[in-house]
């Protein structure tokens, strides 16, 4: 933090256009005396969060910066009218030298009336800022709003304001500006602000870059790939050094740029796609291609088995996956991670990866409709202590309120409801948290597929270019370090969502009309990606000076290597493109030809009449050098659980803890704030039961209002398994996204699942072993369930480096994470079933076999013990439970149904209890361990908390109970006892009581640890 | 005879068009979705129509406040052709977003062109919060809830506290019998009898000032000191002024409400159909029938 005119100097700009007497009037809104200060109380819980100073007295302002050359009278005026709410705030408004010329209070209140806050006299005031050039779509509406008024605007900007006791400008300089400011995408300037000018950018003059590759050495080859981030390996550069002697020249910038960003891991994934040597207990495996050896090949031989039943239409191809889901209509469905953004700025992280995989769903086919979004999200404890943090990492908690309320605000303004996510908590997790978006779309069977044409016209659709994101794709492919901020504070992003929307509803038009021929969205690598793969084929010849800018100065290859959000890429043929144009006009989304599809198998980029790129499309896509990689597993050396361990624990304590702990207490702090009904097609919300709090199982959707066919969203994860082994990780993370969806009434035949790897440093063969190992159960999994996987996403190199308190490097892995997204099917949605118990009198049965799988269960976490067996997953005993499961609930024969995961029996039955409002008596007597021989068998704790897979909890109406029991033959079924109106949950084992405990309690315990006010 | 038409008003981030169409056309309703630049075009598109909604979203991304710069456009563009529309005995309703630019370009006050005398600002607990509701009608004013006693409906907003000016504007507005909607709490079914009538005396005389939470957030000492009259967080879940979740102008023929009935019109868009049974239609269609059977 400087003193404002050194720090704002960027923003100022001495050769700008607007007249000389244009000022720029500070306008400075805060609450009328005695309401809430939202600004100002959102840092005191942040720095309660982090347990920063608690003497700490702080007063918060929202403001605009309005640059126009009309009177003060006329500025109020239009102040007053569009940015001020009389009824609830009040105003001043500061000159540019920060000196107060006008202001407005019912109550002639100063800032210093809000409560809690400090003496604005005694008070350090601190300005944050947006950085030049970051998205600010609050102030593009602020500027219409006044323009409409009548007021002549030169530029807006908005800002925050802070009244600060006791810290002085120093304290707050060293200790304080986290709590204000994200340093990636915000300025703080202390003291009055000083500012002649908000009007950004300079003209751009043209000069074209040439990389002297030629000459370079090994060393200067490095140098040249780090200077430039492009995250290119030796080989890669030294293939590129190749290329262009072939050529006899040095490349551009530009062709550099395009190259490492078509090679980067998060465009190509070249690790898992690539050729692997594999070893493992079982031997050694050579693959060519990993993923199409292993998750690809199940989704083949499956279609291959349904031959003319097969359901999938487009899969590990397009933009997403996508399946049939009826006559007219095919279902499509992807989830992306937006990791390493949502570490260093977890709101614009989470809000640009929930506006990307909506992207692809746009970019699928000819433009898929989103109906629904998933969030899944893994963090570190959010009680973690701060002293346990390391530098320049931002606490837990902050990055889940950051992540949480970027998926909000994201979602919520594109009017597409978030119905479905879980969040995962671990240590592991604290330099690099997962954000996983998941998106599904829904498009007519005659859109489902695209094909550019030669001479198509390139056709850039929604927002403008600037700087935001640039070097994103070759930066999520690196690793994370502490000095991240500095070296890619480029790389993060904001959305802005309208713009968004404004693009969906032109796209689908145009597309209902037959206006183009294909679509993708820009995503990682901008221009480059897109245009470079529509155009693979046929070639492509992009004008850069045509497209359309946010403010002057980019470059040529900034242009064309922006990650600027909400842009699609169209091929247009020259007949379509009138009408395009006008229809985009009508409701105003920006429409620009940026180039030509010419059928040269190049790519050819110029600016102007200079000629700044010009690429083989066959070296861009097949030139990069094939690397084999080694990956090993060897299986560790897995402790047995010793049972006097658990002798001495009490049940029903130990379900009160488990209730408890992060992993599987209540998110209703977070689903709440997430619109899950909008677009009205909501039929199983997230929370279901008497009082709609209790946490469903899977999300129904039924998409067209004129057929009762619905959707079913679910997922499955468990990192902790994998600890133990990655094989039984995978199987029990495929198992739990596929009976999700079974226990509320999906049909398990059509039920389609995707994978996302979140990994640690592959480049180890022990970490890529582990993957492979993941891998190769999906594989199996997929055909022993014939569930075929339809699209997939790796995010790779999660870890973070840091220097300890010692000043040793440190470096901190996550755990391997596969995230298994399941959408299943229902013919008819008045047939699904919820988990919340619904009558008193109706019996319980437990269906599905139960074994001593304690390892890495939620009971284990609780109790710190280590080692145990993995939960595993026999595939074809799932498929036929999973099979007669479903026709039960087709036949009504079931009242309600939960299925059993974290905590195992016990919690299941406590969640079934509360959410129902009723009690339960049950007795395990008859519950018998199916590996009999393990020491644990005989224990009763094993049996309530062991998190054995495709199991499940059912209701079922006692009349109907011998029809029930015929209907499940073949399956291992106890019946545990009835439904209660006590309110109570009791649990016995013949005379022994192992829980009795109140249901208000149980549900008190799984709801306040994350009850945020 | 001919079905009442309707246009569903379209604006850049309106994200309830489609549902809204929806209902009004299982209510017998002619619907058309327009967006708005077409109507700045030409005002005189509004003469094809008898109803007209703004349905909810994020209008211009409620940058600035909620609702405010597509009422800002409304007032310096539209405003006559809106209050013509208005005078010709035809219908305005607003639903989330589409009332809060309603009462931000105050169609629904008897002299919409004064500053507006009252807004609808930011939830007590300062966040976004989606749940259902049990709303009580408190007025035989406003078209649109023609036999209509009680609805249970999603609320899904950020900005839906009712507050007015002064307490005077609220004692204009209970006379006028303007205050058409209230939150109320539930009793196993039913709706809790609370004389609201004693309630808004008790409170009226209490000015936007203290009307606010002054401690910890979600605080409800704002709405009348007698506990007894409050209606609690989560059933009034905004912190509403006398619990107000839907305002008609002095005609009963223009109408806001943050609630969403186009949301519970199907049987299957109840949170508790699994566990009560599928009833025939949702709560939210008989105010769209009101609103089509109007014209018939």
């Amino acid at each position: 933090m400087n003193n404002a005119s050194a720090e704002v100097a960027p923003l100022a700009d001495s050769n700008k256009k607007s007249s000389s007497e244009s000022i720029v009037w500070q306008v400075e809104i805060t609450p009328r005396a005695g309401l809430a200060d939202r600004i100002g109380d959102k840092v005191h819980s942040e720095v309660r969060d982090a347990y920063g100073p608690a003497n700490l007295r702080i007063a918060g302002a929202r403001g605009f910066l309005v640059q126009s050359s009309e009177s003060l009278s006329e500025v109020t005026r239009a102040v007053e009218h569009i940015l001020v709410d009389s009824i609830v705030e009040q105003y001043r408004i500061l000159d540019a030298d920060g000196a107060v010329r006008e202001s407005f209070s019912a109550l002639g209140g100063s800032p210093s009336a809000v409560r809690g806050s400090p003496d604005p006299a005694q008070s350090t005031i601190v300005h944050v800022l947006l950085k030049p050039g970051v998205t600010d779509p609050e102030a593009d509406s602020a500027r219409e709003a006044l323009q409409e008024f009548g007021l002549a605007v030169d530029a807006v900007r908005t800002f925050r304001k802070y009244w600060i006791q006791p810290l002085s400008p120093e304290e707050v300089r060293i200790s304080f500006q986290k709590f204000l400011a994200n340093d990636s995408i915000e300025q703080v300037i202390a003291g009055p602000l000083v500012l002649r000018s908000i009007d950004i950018g300079s003209d751009y003059e043209f000069q074209l870059q040439i990389v002297p590759l030629l000459s370079a050495d090994a060393a200067q080859l490095q140098l040249i790939n780090e200077r430039g981030q492009l995250s290119l390996s030796a080989a890669e550069m030294a293939t590129i050094q190749q290329h262009f002697r072939e050529l006899g020249r040095d490349p551009t910038d530009a062709e550099l740029e395009t190259i490492a960003q078509t090679w980067s891991e998060h465009c190509s994934h070249k690790t898992l796609a690539g050729a692997i040597d594999y070893r493992d207990e079982n031997g050694v495996r050579a693959f060519d291609n990993m993923l199409k050896e292993t998750i690809f090949a199940a989704t083949k031989s499956i279609r291959e088995q349904l031959a003319e039943r097969d359901w999938c239409v487009s899969v590990f191809r397009d933009n997403s996956g996508v399946v049939k889901f009826d006559d007219q209509l095919n279902v499509a469905f992807k989830v992306e991670t937006h990791n390493r953004p949502s570490a260093l700025e977890p709101y614009g992280g989470a809000n640009t990866g929930v506006g990307g995989v909506i992207r692809d769903i746009l970019g699928t086919g000819m433009g898929a409709k989103p109906i629904c979004s998933t969030d899944v999200f893994c963090f570190a404890p959010p009680d973690l202590r701060s002293e346990d943090l390391p530098a320049n990492v931002l606490h837990p908690r902050r990055i889940m309120k950051g992540v949480v309320a970027g998926v909000r605000d994201y979602g919520n303004r594109m009017g597409i409801p978030t119905v479905n996510g879980a969040i995962c908590f671990d240590r592991r997790y604290v330099g690099n948290p997962l954000v996983f978006c998941g998106s599904v779309g829904i498009l007519p069977t005659d859109k489902s597929f695209k094909q550019t044409k030669p001479n198509d016209l390139i056709v850039a659709l929604g927002g403008r270019t600037g700087r935001d994101g640039i070097h994103g794709a070759t930066f999520s492919s690196a690793e994370l370090h502490e000095h991240s901020e500095m070296t890619s504070g480029g790389a993060v992003q904001i959305g802005n969502a309208i713009t968004e929307k404004m693009l969906h509803d032109v796209l689908l038009q145009a597309r209902d009309e037959g206006l183009f021929n294909a679509v993708t969205d820009c995503g990682a690598g901008g221009f480059s990606s897109a245009v470079g793969e529509m155009g693979e084929e046929i070639g492509a010849e992009v004008w850069l000076e045509k497209v359309p800018l946010k403010y002057r100065g980019l470059s040529y290859t900034e242009i064309w290597i922006s990650e600027a959000q909400e842009r699609m890429v169209l091929a247009v043929s020259p007949d379509q493109w009138p009408r395009l144009k006008t229809l985009s006009e009508s409701e105003g989304v920006e429409v620009t030809v940026i180039g030509q599809f010419k059928p040269t198998g190049r790519l050819t980029l110029t600016y102007d009449t200079n000629q700044v790129a010009d690429l083989a499309m066959d070296f861009l896509h097949g030139g990069r050098p094939k690397v084999r990689r080694a990956a090993a597993y060897n299986p560790p050396a897995i402790a047995t659980i010793d049972p006097s361990d658990l002798e001495s624990v009490d049940s029903n304590q130990a379900l009160l803890d488990i209730l408890g702990s992060f992993n599987v207490a209540s998110k209703h702090w977070v689903i709440r704030q997430y619109d899950h009904e909008v677009q009205g097609c909501s039929v199983i919300k997230p929370l279901v039961g008497a009082d709609c709090d209790g946490p469903g199982d899977a999300a129904v959707l039924r998409p067209r209002f004129d057929s009762w066919r619905g959707l079913v969203i679910a997922c499955g994860l468990n990192p902790h398994y994998g600890d133990l082994d990655p094989y039984h990780m995978a199987a029990s993370a495929i198992d739990e996204a596929i009976r999700n969806c079974v226990a509320v009434g999906a049909d398990p035949a059509r039920i389609a699942i995707l994978d996302n790897f979140c990994w640690g440093r592959t480049d180890r063969p022990e970490t890529l072993g582990s993957l492979v190992r993941a891998a190769l159960a999906c594989h199996d999994l997929a055909i022993e369930m014939k569930t075929p996987f339809i699209s997939g996403k790796d995010s790779l190199h999660n870890e973070f480096k840091f220097k300890d308190a010692m000043g040793r490097q440190q470096s901190i892995s996550i755990p391997g994470t596969l995230l298994i997204s399941a959408i299943g099917q229902v013919d008819d949605v008045r047939r699904c079933v919820t988990m919340d118990f619904k009558r008193p009198g109706s019996s319980i049965f437990l269906l599905g076999e139960t074994g001593a799988h304690l390892g890495g269960s939620h009971l284990g976490l609780v109790l710190g013990l280590h080692g145990g067996q993995a939960p595993t997953v026999d595939g074809s005993l799932a498929r036929q439970t999973f099979a007669q499961l479903h026709r039960a609930i087709q036949s009504s024969l079931i009242r309600s149904c939960h299925d059993l995961s974290e905590g195992g029996l016990a919690v299941a039955l406590a969640e079934m209890a509360f959410a129902g409002d009723c009690g339960a008596i049950v007795d395990i007597a008859d519950l018998s361990l199916a590996d009999a021989e393990t020491p644990l068998n005989c224990l009763d704790i094993v049996r309530l908390f062991s998190e054995s897979n495709s199991r499940f909890l059912v209701e079922v109406e006692a009349a109907r109970e011998s029809e029930f029991v015929g209907a499940m033959q073949g399956i291992s079924l106890v019946r545990l006892g009835q439904v209660t109106d006590s309110g109570t949950l009791v649990v016995r084992n013949g005379k022994r009581v192992l829980i009795n405990s109140s249901v208000e309690q149980l549900k008190r315990a799984w709801q306040s640890p994350l009850d945020w006010s | 005879m001919a079905k009442p038409t309707v246009l569903v008003l379209r604006a850049p981030g309106t994200n309830c068009d489609l549902e809204t169409a929806h209902a009004f056309e299982m209510a017998g309703g002619q619907t058309e979705r327009i967006h708005v630049n077409q109507l700045l075009d030409d005002g005189d598109v509004l003469q094809r129509f008898q109803i007209l909604c703004l349905p909810g979203g994020f209008s211009y991304g409620d940058d600035v406040a909620a609702g405010k710069v597509l009422g800002a456009k409304i007032q310096h563009h539209l405003f006559e052709q809106l209050r013509e529309f208005h005078a010709d005995g035809k219908l305005l309703l607003g639903i989330c977003n589409g009332f809060q630019v309603l009462l931000k370009c105050g169609l629904l006050f008897a002299d919409p062109t004064a500053a507006a005398p009252a807004t609808l600002t930011w939830n007590d607990h300062g966040r976004y919060e989606a749940r259902w509701v049990t709303l009580q009608t408190e007025s035989d004013r406003c078209v649109f809830l023609r036999d209509v006693k009680e609805m249970y409906l999603p609320v899904a907003h950020a900005e839906g506290k009712f507050v007015t000016r002064d307490a005077e504007t609220m004692e204009q507005l209970e006379s006028n019998g303007q205050l058409a909607l209230r939150y109320v709490v539930p009793v196993r079914g039913q709706v809790a009898r609370s004389e609201s009538s004693k309630r808004v005396v008790t409170s009226s005389t209490r000015t936007a000032e203290t009307l606010f939470p002054v401690a910890e957030k979600g605080n409800s000492a704002d709405s009348g000191s007698d506990p007894e009259n409050w209606i609690p967080f989560p059933f009034n879940p905004n912190g509403s002024q006398e619990a107000v979740a839907g305002l008609c102008d002095p005609t009963g023929r223009a109408f806001g409400l943050m609630p969403h009935p186009e949301r519970f019109v199907q049987p299957t868009q109840h949170p508790r159909w699994t566990r009560d049974g599928l009833q025939p239609v949702g709560d939210g269609l008989r105010i769209f029938q009101n609103a089509v059977e109007y014209f018939a």
